[in-house]
């Protein structure tokens, strides 16, 4: 089983951002299992999701304790709320930011961590660019499917049009798409680093 | 059709294939999104004929419900929580008059302390009203059981409350399997009310009744609850006859056999007991779980069955009964009273507390070991309740305690899940 | 109704000879093919205005309906005394749930009557002051505002009657009842509480608002068939004594009501959406000591220390209701003051 933890606002999309990512894994013909953290939502509140993927159906109802991967819509939350709780140092991070690791006062923490589990992904500007609007949760979606290669493109590119039909579903594949292409070359550059 | 969706849109979706004539909403987290599906379905015309009405209190919507239902409309309606409470004194009225209407309750704590959270209270408050009423334990299952439960309450005259765990269900996105139009008009007679309010030929619905005959009255409403424990697996076979699939029943049994210990449970947690189960019986005990659909009627017999043998009966209940203990294992162990095995209660969930894997395997230890106690409150954290009793016991005015015990507890708002 | 040319009244009554006018014009209740929609031999008290105000109402009703109507009750005595088991007086279908749900229950009737294409079928809702102005409010003000197609008739007897003479949202200033005794510096029901439902029920702006007494049958039974003719929500409250909660006669129960009118206590007027369009006029201008009087509930504003004080307030009641809805008749005249019978 795979277990992903999303962290954000209320507002962002992020219980969204779960079920898509729950759909994406269904199109794969997997079981999946999407839930947001159960509260009376407000807007800009922090808000956590969750999502499951396994090949076997999904019969636990507790909520995601160690998350295989985490993904942090909004970078503010950083010192507000215990954003890596229960996060095993396997685990993948993907972080909403166009500021790198040392530059938010976690490049300590980081080190503690598979160093190519760790990216940042500016997906608010990507989402601005592709959406004019500040939503990053689609996007974020794509660079997780390049940072953890656990969920093709393909699916995410399904599940975000079932989500969003029209033109704001082609947008936001276009959003998914460049954070995919972003964190993809970030990955390289990593391993071009590490070999250098 | 396989979808991947949430388990409040699974349901509602079903729903609408059962052709519901009167829909009526009153909104309660987290029953919310279940009537709001159903609200646009009726608005956009997808589902027709069929009148939704926006209420002005729960009390309202099973009113509703209740002149529908008499009029020979098939009537839909759904709660939790408060919402149950407060429409409570017509809860035991709809299944006092036999009025066939089905209402899913997204299960919630009861407060004060206000709380929005899942566990079975509200379910608990109404156990003895009449209302026949069946735990899904998935939202497969909590699909299905609709479907089965307006064919069961039209059958029988009697209402039928379909449980699904707050949030747990209500706002998880899973795979579910829903059925086509078609499927469920083959499954499901159109509604043939045995009263009705008809000026061709007029009834008096609703009589004052003394004492000369009210035992009587409420002595048939028992032994129709108890046909419902015949009607309860019948449907459960036809259905899976005519869907494929297996959902229903009065209880599912898993891995029970030669079990020394059984883990007896109502609802989602089910699926998480199953895995603790499994964990130990890799590791080599001998346990097994059953899970109970039919909560009332109760199927005394069949429970009494799935037990037999067994050394060790844990009820896991997400509610209790303040002042006694378990409400579900006080049925248990009727069921087993002439058995020789153990009962113990552990109480979990509450307000919304996760029961974890973790937990439930330390449960299953103590079991195996007979340590145990009768009654166990699942992952409580005994010294603050202790902190607060101090505080009782020295000051007067010590405060209202649930501020308190926040207080103790710090910042909460940061902790995750 | 057209006036007759020529109007002849019953000695001291103020009502319409029924006999004497055209077949048109005179009463349902006087036809010998009406309905008896509540059926003779139910268990109400001898003088039951209540029982009185049901019958005349749901026959109207019934009429209008060319006998298709679904009545829904509330709990109260209407419900208590016409149906203890297995015998029932109801010859229309007839539903009771509880006692603040009526017109809840009756939204789920017009509902289902809607859903099945049954728009001949018509629906009735009835209650007593309680189950109206109190316990059942939040659902009548829910069916008001979503108009929905239901006509709800209040028997007002101003206090809770069933469970034995207990005070009421509708209960008048000064009444004795059973929680508020005839004793202390003011003595039964306080003034400046209650609630004024007819104006409430305005302010929902629905289509009808009327009020009625059992004395004017006449009067009553046109507004129910006015209502009927009408679609949506619609209200009517109609003032019934009650002899026992009381402490009138049993035969002065018409008298009762045609004084509170008379008096101006109980003003006598319809309303279409939210404004006033017609009043029933006071011919006989009626000071209140002779609706008082004739009551044991107000019997301590009376006997050896008159109090003068609580009756000239309540009189100030009337003549401001006189005022506000213009209750005078051109030509009214006074009546004086006359010792109540015995």
């Amino acid at each position: 089983m795979f277990q992903v933890r999303i962290h954000g606002r209320g507002g962002q999309g992020v219980v969204a951002a779960a079920e898509i990512l729950s759909v994406a894994a269904f199109v794969e013909g997997r079981h999946a299992q999407a839930f947001p953290s159960f509260g009376s939502e407000r807007m800009g509140a922090p808000v956590v999701s969750f999502c499951r993927i396994d090949d076997r159906p999904i019969r636990t109802h507790e909520p995601v304790m160690e998350p295989d991967a985490l993904i942090v819509q909004d970078v503010t939350l950083i010192h507000q709320v215990d954003l890596f709780a229960g996060l095993p140092s396997d685990a993948y991070v993907l972080v909403n930011t166009s500021r790198s690791f040392d530059e938010l006062g976690l490049g300590e923490f980081a080190r503690r961590f598979h160093r190519d589990h760790l990216l940042t992904c500016p997906a608010t500007e990507l989402a601005l660019e592709h959406l004019g609007r500040p939503l990053p949760n689609a996007a974020l979606l794509g660079g997780f499917a390049a940072l953890t290669g656990r969920i093709s493109l393909d699916a995410i590119d399904t599940a975000v049009r079932q989500r969003f039909t029209g033109a704001v579903g082609e947008d936001n594949v276009a959003a998914v798409r460049a954070a995919y292409r972003y964190v993809t070359l970030e990955e390289d550059e990593m391993v071009d680093a590490s070999t250098d | 059709m396989l979808r991947q969706i949430e388990g409040s849109r699974a349901v509602a979706e079903t729903v609408a294939l059962c052709r519901p004539e009167v829909v009526c909403a009153y909104p309660i987290s987290p029953q919310t999104h279940i009537i709001e599906a159903i609200g646009a379905m009726v608005k956009s015309g997808a589902l027709t004929p069929c009148e939704f009405i926006n209420v002005e209190s729960e009390f309202a919507a099973m009113s509703v419900s209740i002149g529908a239902s008499a009029t020979g409309a098939r009537s839909y309606t759904a709660t939790a929580s408060q919402g149950l409470l407060f429409m409570i004194e017509a809860v035991y009225n709809a299944a006092g008059l036999g009025l066939p209407i089905v209402m899913t309750l997204a299960n919630r704590a009861i407060g004060a302390p206000i709380n929005i959270w899942n566990d079975h209270s509200d379910a608990m408050a109404v156990r003895d009203s009449g209302w026949i009423q069946l735990f899904a334990e998935t939202n497969q299952e909590a699909a299905d059981l609709h479907v089965q439960a307006f064919r069961l309450a039209e059958e029988l005259s009697l209402p039928v409350m379909v449980c699904m765990d707050g949030f747990i269900l209500t706002h998880a996105v899973e795979r579910v399997e829903l059925p086509d139009q078609a499927e469920v008009d083959a499954f499901l007679p159109s509604y043939e009310p045995r009263q009705v309010l008809d000026p061709d030929d007029p009834v008096s619905i609703g009589a004052m009744v003394g004492p000369e005959a009210f035992e009587e009255v409420r002595y048939l409403a028992h032994l129709r609850q108890l046909d419902a424990l015949e009607r309860i697996p019948t449907l459960a076979a036809a259905f899976d006859e005519a869907f494929g699939r297996q959902s229903g029943g009065l209880l599912h049994p898993y891995r029970t056999e030669g079990a020394e210990t059984i883990v007896v449970a109502l609802g989602s947690v089910l699926g998480t007991i199953k895995d603790a189960v499994d964990a130990r019986r890799d590791a080599g005990e001998r346990v097994g779980v059953v899970g109970i659909t039919a909560f009332r009627p109760f199927p005394r017999e069949a429970v009494r069955g799935a037990l037999s043998g067994t050394h060790r009966v844990v009820v896991v209940e997400k509610a209790f009964s303040i002042g006694y203990g378990g409400v579900l294992s006080t049925d248990v162990a009727m069921a087993t009273h002439d058995s020789d095995c153990t009962l113990r209660t552990v109480v979990g969930g509450l307000g919304g507390r996760p029961i974890t894997r973790d937990s439930l395997e330390e449960v299953l230890a103590a079991a195996a070991r007979d340590e145990l106690d009768p009654l166990t409150f699942l992952d409580l954290e005994i010294e603050i309740v202790q902190r607060e009793r101090g505080r009782m016991t020295s000051t007067r005015r010590s405060g209202p305690s649930a501020e308190n015990i926040l207080r103790d507890l710090g910042t909460v708002a940061s902790r995750i899940g | 109704m057209t006036a007759p040319p020529v109007r002849f009244y019953q000695v001291g009554s103020f009502a319409v000879g029924n006999r004497l006018l055209p077949d048109d014009d005179q009463t349902v209740q006087s036809d010998p093919n009406r309905t008896n929609s509540l059926d003779s031999g139910h268990r109400a008290c001898q003088g039951c205005g209540e029982a009185l105000g049901a019958r005349y109402a749901l026959d109207a009703a019934m009429r209008a309906s060319e006998a298709r109507l679904v009545a829904v009750n509330a709990t109260g005595c209407l419900e208590v005394f016409s149906t203890p088991y297995p015998e029932t007086s109801w010859r229309i279908p007839w539903l009771h749930s509880l006692f603040g749900n009526a017109p809840a229950v009756a939204t789920g009737v017009a509902a289902a009557l809607k859903v099945k294409g049954r728009s001949d079928v018509r629906v009735v809702a009835q209650a007593g002051d309680g189950g109206t102005v109190d316990i059942g409010f939040g659902c009548l003000s829910g069916m008001f505002e979503r108009n929905d197609d239901v006509l709800f008739i209040c028997y007002d007897n101003e206090a809770y009657m069933n469970t034995g003479v207990q005070r009421s949202g509708a209960t008048p200033p000064a009444a004795r009842t059973a929680t508020t005794e005839a004793i202390g510096e003011e003595p039964g029901n306080v003034f400046g509480q209650g609630k004024n439902l007819p104006r409430l029920a305005m302010a929902h702006e629905i289509t009808y608002v009327a009020t009625a007494t059992v004395a004017d049958l006449h009067d009553l039974e046109e507004k129910v068939e006015r209502a009927m003719r009408l679609h949506g929500a619609r209200y009517l409250h109609v003032l019934v004594p009650c002899p026992l909660g009381w402490g009138s006669a049993s035969c002065d129960t018409i008298r009762v009501a045609r004084l509170a009118k008379e008096t101006g206590l109980f003003p006598v007027f319809e309303a279409v959406h939210g404004k006033v369009t017609g009043v029933s006029a006071i011919r006989h201008r009626t000071p209140v000591e002779e609706y008082l009087s004739i009551q044991t509930r107000y019997a301590h504003l009376f006997g050896e220390r008159p109090r003068t004080d609580i009756i000239s307030r309540i009189q100030s009641i009337a003549d401001r209701n006189i005022a506000e809805y213009q209750l005078l008749a051109d030509d009214a005249i006074t009546v004086e003051p006359e010792k109540a019978e015995t």
